[in-house]
């Protein structure tokens, strides 16, 4: 019974790995793959939410550093919020200022401009960590976005920017989302197939 | 990965980055690396204990926060002292010049690469950084050891005068020459190919 359930946890997770990692499955890539659990992975560099890196994150993972994932992705997401808080501040900045110079006209231009100039350049700082740790855990489409996003800003298009964050949030969450239902079912996981091998329920 | 025989190099790692900082030290250690992470350049020179403007090592006391490093691998772009910045405070000082330096970023810059190549990093490593890449990292330690003991056997020479030191002398050319040998070997063309790829999308 709890082998049943174990099992149905692994073909679970395995749906969920294929989904982040999306459509075909590269043949001799996997053969390269040392880890037997990663074999049956499927993912495309051009779609895929997660890429390679992710599942070296795993490869680094043993009993020296059995949580070493998720302590990880746990830096992530809080190092990630951090940011997109940030970015989401300096983008209200810039609409007020947007918005309030509209009818102050020619007096504050130079100091508006000034101002832009240093909120824009911020965000950019922001979204350069970003797209680096992204790329660092293998959160493909986060980093993706983050380069466009990065473009806006440099042409400071506010509007553009907008978009791209929304865009950001967006994967971001759905990110979290999986990555959460993942850990849970590696967790039931492990849970179902110790149990099976406990002394008083064997 | 196999545990080597000798003693574990120490591996100083830089960057101002957490997760990065908790990657490089897991691929060192899986590496069979003793390693120590820092978050800027600044920390790292103060526990290699560079001073600046230094020209004489034998006449300064370590302190007693300092470390023995067999390399330096650092991320380039850091807020406040860059890795190049890093790099060329290293090799400017006479204790710490023999450490080889490894730099890594996450932007492929043809002239980046060049500049530090040319400011005296052994490697270039283009981030995520893999397992693989560590691999190319032993030579660049040997070649640092076998400097740094010929520089101690020039000091030691020199303060002690002539003495009894042929014997124990010629067994150190001895180990180095095998060191030699080793990184002779262990240097294949790639040494002076630094790995980057020109598309980030490729598949490595």
């Amino acid at each position: 019974m709890l082998g049943l359930g174990a099992a149905r946890l692994e073909a679970d997770m395995n749906r969920l790995m294929a989904l982040l990692f999306h459509q075909f499955i590269w043949k001799e890539k996997m053969e390269k793959l040392a880890h037997p659990s990663t074999r049956w992975l499927m993912w495309d560099s051009a779609q895929g939410v997660l890429d390679e890196q992710f599942m070296q994150l795993q490869q680094l993972q043993d009993e020296s550093s059995p949580n070493f994932v998720s302590e990880v992705i746990s830096i992530y997401f809080r190092e990630s919020e951090k940011l997109l808080k940030n970015v989401r501040s300096l983008l209200s900045a810039l609409h007020l200022i947007r918005t309030f110079v509209a009818n102050w006209r020619v007096m504050f231009l130079s100091h508006r401009a000034d101002r832009e100039c240093t909120d824009y350049r911020k965000i950019g700082i922001h979204l350069n960590q970003l797209m680096g740790s992204s790329s660092s855990v293998g959160a493909k489409r986060v980093r993706t976005v983050c380069l466009a996003f990065r473009a806006a800003s440099e042409h400071r298009s506010w509007s553009g920017c907008l978009r791209s964050l929304e865009v950001l949030e967006h994967e971001y969450c759905y990110l979290k989302t999986k990555l959460h239902e993942l850990f849970q079912m590696e967790q039931q996981r492990v849970m179902a197939a110790g149990a099976r091998h406990h002394p008083l329920l064997s | 990965m196999t545990v080597e025989a000798e003693a574990q190099f120490h591996v100083l790692a830089v960057d101002d980055s957490l997760i990065d900082r908790k990657l490089i030290e897991r691929l060192l250690k899986t590496s069979s690396y003793q390693v120590t992470t820092v978050e800027s350049g600044s920390k790292a020179l103060e526990l290699l204990g560079f001073r600046e403007g230094q020209s004489n090592t034998a006449s300064v006391s370590p302190n007693q926060h300092e470390i023995e490093v067999n390399l330096v691998i650092t991320d380039y772009c850091m807020p406040g002292m860059t890795g190049y910045d890093l790099l060329k405070k290293i090799k400017g000082s006479s204790s710490l010049k023999d450490i080889p330096v490894v730099i890594m970023s996450s932007e492929n810059v043809p002239s980046r690469i060049s500049r530090c190549l040319e400011g005296g990093a052994e490697e270039f490593f283009l981030k995520p950084v893999q397992l693989s890449d560590l691999k190319r990292l032993r030579p660049h330690i040997l070649k640092g050891k076998s400097n740094c003991k010929e520089q101690k056997q020039e000091q030691q020479q020199q303060e002690n005068n002539n003495n009894n030191d042929s014997s124990s002398t010629s067994s150190c050319s001895d180990n180095q020459s095998n060191k030699r040998k080793a990184m002779d070997e262990g240097l294949s063309p790639e040494r002076t190919r630094p790995r980057f790829s020109s598309d980030s999308l490729t598949v490595v």
